[in-house]
């Protein structure tokens, strides 16, 4: 019955402790690393490999380890070692910016409308409810066909399509939370509504929004590679979706050609997943000891 | 008599990150045919997993029996194939468990789910069985069973669940029934009335009963002997009347003093803290006295919900949360609200700082009139009214350090800065009694005792006059809420503040209190002075109300074998229901009952 | 009566639904760079001055937005999609042609993949950290990590370029002229088969994960221990009581899924060449066919709401709670 027994305990905040859990795992950490990895190539690697990727430097068709093309040339004889690597750089970009995107407007639309309830949800979940029901791939052909196929129209495409399950979430979380005692003792000591939503609910809503905007990116990557082999890509950059797609019709002659970008799309939705998984793991409350 | 089910040597072991931990020690004892065995303990004791274990339904991979043996019956049913134990389950020992709201399955029938457990053990066909459950239901006072039978457990209320569940366990007259908190989750008449079925179901079909509470007070009424259990132990053993008349280990006896009895306070007209052993014994409490200068006046207040449907989200029906309720709390005095869940007696606290916008009323606070206030100028009333909420686990804001969550009202209205925003803090925190290192500590790592300081901590950061508790202790365990009633109580004492204690345990409200007013399906019934209600209820529910309270006596035990109190009506109305006001006679001084209409 | 009422209901906000869709196709068409004039005449491959006229005053472009807003929905509501230039045919005959073969696609491609995701799900769930448990979480990463159109082409290069058991492209055989039904079926079938696998590859690997969260969750609650407690063995509590109530949420995300499925669908045709809306997408980029890719939005929409509908069905005969809800 003692009360206050000093427990030599250090004092870590939630935020340490995730960090801590979501370090401790080895399939995280090895997500992030490769992760890592793939940008660094993208942004970096262009510098050390400097092979233009649409200039045609060989042989259409030569295959990975010939005549010094470690992965070999597509049809028109372009080297696609060095397609991988620039694309990398665009797959990234996109696919974090689009998921940004779409947290953005998810976020706020499900924050407003679960807190506020009433008319204010009802209008707005109406609108989530009407972009969980179009085909996201064709709405997002459709603006690219007709507004023109930039990596910003591509990633605001992306973005404005992909936001309806984190509006979801958040509305949730925001209805969980808002009724809890200690947001109505927040209010009770004064906070403003603006205070309540930002400072005081959405923190404590944003484990499943994390890990949901984690995995957007992941969706977001293989959603562009999607709209790149329909040949909906910008035309002024490599991207990894769009030489598989170039070179489909070649697949019997040269596999290689669309087997490496693939990969490439693969692992890094792969790692982005595995970050994706640690982080739910850590930010889960039912895994993490009181 | 002979032993029905023995534990012997009983060691429970739980795998958790930290490594294996006892959560069970060398425990034994044994339940006779027939007997009332109480189970008692406080919160982690081990006494739910014991119950559990004798049922070989011990969450795998969690939790593990890892010596010792159960007896049942002369036969070792440790040792027994899980085939052989389920032909026991559900036939000789069956479990009824906490939470009716959650124990019976939300997809089928509650016809189906009687019927299911007598077709397994009595190799019924389905419409024999159908009929047997129909007749259970019956049995346990379901009001006409034959229509119910076909009802899902959504449609029926917690008390009704708990019926089915009774019925459950008793459909193939078991020789021994094991209760886990069964009627912890459930109102207090309601309580009664389970408590009284299962003392009269036991006495028509001779059951053993295995009764697992952390309530004091259900334990004097039910038990023929006790168990007291803390941390994994057994403390004591004994009948009933020598645990309560004469406990031998100092936990029973602290347990003991720290459970109000209610009745105890006949004799004192004004509130006083609670005599707990080893804090201070040689002091004497002091009667808190108070004063007759009115703080807070409550007249005509009235808040209703709007019920919104149809396509186009009109109000349709209205929830008459609170009807027409006046009352005055003074200075330096405790008034406590009490009632039932769905009485609307949060929805008042909630109403006074609008947390909840009151429909119409008049609510002064030393002059000042809340209600017509304009938000800018209501944020500045709501430093003088401060809440303290129940669930301990949800009222401080997981994310951000203790020192924040008691500073934020300090913040929000910018009266201090910098040093002094850090001495106020650590002399709140000396106030609540935690130790200032606690400041840079967060809500996970504290118990719920400590959470419910840190709670009061910031309800006392604005200096308020008023301090709403709304079911402040109740998810306490007794050791620890009598120590957060006491503190509540001194503060009131040194800072002449008042509280509103808004509260469903009558006990605690006799021992707090200065005035009590009961409330029911949003009326206040009743409200007095405190002596007076207790000792001359007038109302009908108030009466019903007290009849119901178990006292943690076992020489005044409930005589009632066939309690049924009236189920509570809805609050809900449509738009053109006028309920008209509540009007009350005084049949003592300041001792006021409803006379008009309250729907009981 | 009630079902009648909220069937009537969800009736209603489908087509509600439909109408927005038709709304925002015409605000992309105002907001595009260009009008529609200079889409078509892009199409037929340039066109003068004159003729941009004669087409501007054919749809409508010199009156008042709202009145065109007005004429182009009035339009789409007697099923006036308008005229493919590139296929020469009125958009919606063309539509009509393909619908039927993305609909076999997507509902097959939805009920083998909840079918065996639940069946899959529900056995891993049994053994949380077995091999079966293990198989789920590899898989259901790569479903998610893998592009479908990728997965779409490597089966198609080891099942049908090098081991040839299955067509690489279309839907029928047009050597097959006279059979019986039966013969047809299974050509229909043979060809199904590999773009059908490659679409629910993705959500057997969604579905299964989920299935076993949630009769994990379901095997630690309450009512399951209440009827342990009643004597039931571990096998009728799986059957009986856990499953139907881990099924739920499983529904209610195949409900969600439909987009998603829909969009992969467009993919997969792509990849095999499956003679549905996807190919018909895809070849009105390719041709700036417009109106073809707006027909095209509505109906696939269209598609997504009535399985949504029917989502909604299921989930209210299995749970009474909802009924009760509305």
């Amino acid at each position: 019955m003692s009360n206050f027994e000093e427990v030599e305990e250090k004092t870590y905040g939630p935020v340490r402790e995730m960090l801590s859990t979501f370090f401790k795992s080895y399939s995280a950490v090895t997500g992030l690393i490769i992760l890592i990895l793939i940008s660094i190539m993208g942004f970096v690697g262009p510098l050390f490999y400097p092979t233009d990727p649409f200039e045609m430097v060989w042989m259409p068709f030569s295959p990975p380890g010939n005549d010094g093309y470690l992965l070999g040339t597509d049809y028109l004889g372009r080297d696609i070692l060095s397609q991988i690597i620039n694309g990398a750089r665009v797959s990234i970009a996109i696919g974090f910016s689009a998921a940004l995107v779409s947290a953005i407007i998810g976020v706020g639309i499900g924050s407003f409308a679960g807190f506020y309830g009433g008319w204010v949800e009802e209008i707005l979940m109406r609108i989530t409810e009407f972009f969980q029901v179009l085909p996201t791939l064709l709405f997002a052909m459709v603006i690219v066909a007709l507004f023109g196929s930039s990596v910003l129209s591509i990633t605001l495409a992306i973005g404005a399509v992909s936001w309806a399950s984190v509006a979801r979430i958040t509305r949730s979380e925001f209805l969980r939370i808002k009724e809890l005692d200690f947001v109505l003792a927040s209010r009770a000591s004064g906070s403003s509504n603006l205070t309540l939503i930002f400072l005081v609910i959405l923190p404590n809503a944003a484990a499943p929004i994390i890990v949901q905007s984690a995995l957007l990116v992941g969706a977001a990557i293989t959603f562009e590679a999607g709209l790149a082999f329909l040949g909906l890509s910008d035309p002024n950059v490599v991207s990894w979706g769009q030489v598989i797609g170039s070179n489909r019709m070649y697949i019997l002659d040269a596999t290689y050609t669309v087997t490496f970008p693939g990969i490439a799309i693969f692992i890094t939705v792969l790692a982005i997943s595995l970050v994706g998984d640690g982080l739910n793991d850590a930010l889960n409350p039912k895994l993490r000891s009181r | 008599m002979e032993d029905l089910l023995e534990i012997k040597n009983l060691n429970i072991q739980a795998r958790t990150r930290a490594g294996v931990l006892n959560v069970v020690n060398d425990l034994s004892f044994s339940i006779k045919k027939g007997e009332t065995l109480g189970v008692v303990g406080e919160s982690g004791c081990g006494k739910s997993v014991t119950a559990l274990s004798v049922m070989n339904l011990l969450p795998e991979g969690v939790l593990s029996v890892s010596s010792g043996d159960i007896i049942f019956d002369d036969v070792t049913i440790t040792q027994l194939p899980e085939n052989k134990l389920e032909n026991i389950r559900g036939n000789e020992i069956s479990m009824i468990f906490q939470e009716p709201m959650t124990s019976l399955n939300p997809l089928f029938t509650v016809g189906d789910q009687v019927s299911e457990v007598i077709k397994r053990h009595k190799g019924l066909n389905k419409d024999k069985s159908w009929v047997k459950a129909v007749e259970l239901l019956d049995a346990v006072k379901i009001a006409n069973p034959e229509k119910r039978a076909f009802d899902y457990p959504f449609q029926l209320s917690g008390g009704q669940r708990q019926r089915v569940m009774i019925a459950v366990a008793l459909a193939c007259q078991p020789k021994i029934l094991i209760a886990d908190e069964p009627t912890t989750a459930l109102d207090v008449t309601i309580q009664a009335e389970i408590l009284a079925l299962i003392n009269m179901l036991k006495e028509e079909t001779g059951t053993a009963v295995m009764f697992i509470t952390h309530d004091m007070a259900v334990v004097a009424q039910m038990a023929d002997r006790v168990v007291v259990m803390y941390p994994g132990k057994k403390v004591e053993e004994g009948t009933v009347h020598e645990i309560f008349s004469n406990p031998q280990h100092d936990y029973t006896k602290a347990l003991l003093a720290a459970v109000p009895k209610l009745g105890e306070m006949a004799s004192k007209k004004y509130p006083e803290p609670m005599k707990l052993v080893g804090e201070g014994s040689s002091k004497k409490p002091q009667p808190i006295v108070g004063t007759e200068k009115p703080l807070l006046k409550v007249n005509n207040l009235v808040t209703h919900y709007p019920v919104k449907g149809g396509v186009f989200r009109r109000t349709v029906a209205r929830v008459h949360a609170v009807e027409d309720v006046s009352f005055t709390i003074m200075k330096g005095k405790t008034l406590s609200l009490v009632g039932e869940s769905g009485c609307g007696k949060s929805t008042v606290g909630r109403s006074l700082i609008r947390l909840v916008e009151p429909t119409s009323g008049k609510v002064d606070l030393d002059g000042q009139d809340i209600l017509s206030l304009a938000p800018k100028d209501m944020r500045e009333a709501r430093s003088n009214i401060q809440m303290v909420f129940q669930d301990p686990f949800s009222s401080l804001n997981p994310q951000r350090p203790l020192f924040d969550q008691v500073a934020e009202p300090l913040r929000n209205y910018g009266t201090l800065r910098g040093k002094d925003l850090e001495e106020r803090i650590e002399v709140l925190f000396d106030r609540v009694k935690l130790p200032r290192s606690f400041m840079r500590r967060y809500p996970h790592q504290l118990s719920g005792g400590q959470r419910q300081r840190i709670a009061i901590a910031r309800a006392l950061a604005l200096n308020p006059k008023l301090i709403i508790a709304d079911e402040a202790v109740s998810a306490l365990d007794v050791s620890v809420q009598a120590q957060v009633l006491n503190l509540m109580m001194e503060l009131q004492v040194d800072l002449g503040l008042s509280f509103l204690f808004i509260s469903h345990d009558m006990a605690v409200v006799e021992r707090v209190s200065h005035d009590v007013g009961v409330m029911y399906l949003g009326r206040l019934v009743e409200i007095g002075p405190r002596p007076s209600i207790f000792r001359n209820p007038q109302h009908p529910y108030t009466q019903d109300l007290l009849k119901a309270v178990p006292i943690a006596d076992p020489n005044q035990r409930k005589s009632e074998r066939d309690l049924n109190f009236k189920p509570l009506p809805s609050p809900i109305h449509d738009l053109s229901h006028d309920p008209g006001p509540s009007e009350y006679k005084e049949v003592e001084k300041n001792h006021f009952v409803l006379t008009t209409d309250c729907g009981y | 009566m009630t079902l009648l009422f909220s069937f009537i209901k969800r009736l209603l906000s489908m087509l509600l639904v439909l109408l927005v869709v038709v709304i925002l196709n015409f605000l992309m068409l105002h907001l595009a760079p260009g009008d529609i004039a200079d889409t078509i005449a892009q199409t037929m491959g340039g066109a003068d001055e004159q003729d941009m006229a004669q087409l501007r005053k054919e749809y409508g472009l010199d009156q008042p937005f709202f009145i065109q807003l007005f004429q182009y929905v009035l339009r789409v509501a007697t099923l006036d999609f308008g005229h493919s230039h590139f296929y020469n045919v009125p958009v919606f005959d063309l539509i009509m042609e393909r619908f039927p073969a993305t609909l076999l696609l997507v509902f097959s491609a939805q009920i083998v993949s909840l079918f065996v995701g639940i069946l899959l799900g529900v056995y891993a769930a049994q053994n949380p950290n077995g091999l079966s448990s293990l198989f789920v979480n590899m898989f259901s990463l790569f479903g998610y990590a893998a592009p479908v159109f990728w997965t779409g082409i490597l089966l198609l290069i080891a099942f049908s370029l090098h081991i040839q058991i299955f067509p690489s492209a279309g839907m029928r055989d047009i050597t097959i002229e006279n059979g019986s039904f039966f013969v047809h079926f299974f050509d229909v079938m043979r060809h199904l088969f590999l773009p059908m696998i490659t679409l629910a590859s993705i959500f057997f690997a969604y579905y299964s994960r989920l299935c076993r969260a949630s009769m994990l969750e379901v095997l630690g609650a309450d009512y399951v221990r209440t009827a342990r407690a009643k004597g039931l063995s571990k096998k009728e509590v799986l059957l009986k009581h856990a499953l139907k109530n881990s099924l739920s949420p499983v529904i209610t995300f195949a409900g969600l899924s439909f987009s998603a499925v829909v969009s992969g669908a467009i993919l997969v045709e792509t990849v095999y060449s499956w003679p549905g809306l996807g190919t018909l997408a895809f070849n009105s980029i390719i041709s700036r066919d417009t109106p073809v890719l707006l027909g095209i939005l509505i109906f696939s929409t269209l598609m997504v709401t009535v399985g949504n509908l029917l989502t909604d069905l299921t989930l209210r005969t299995l749970d009474p709670r909802i009924k009760n809800a509305e």
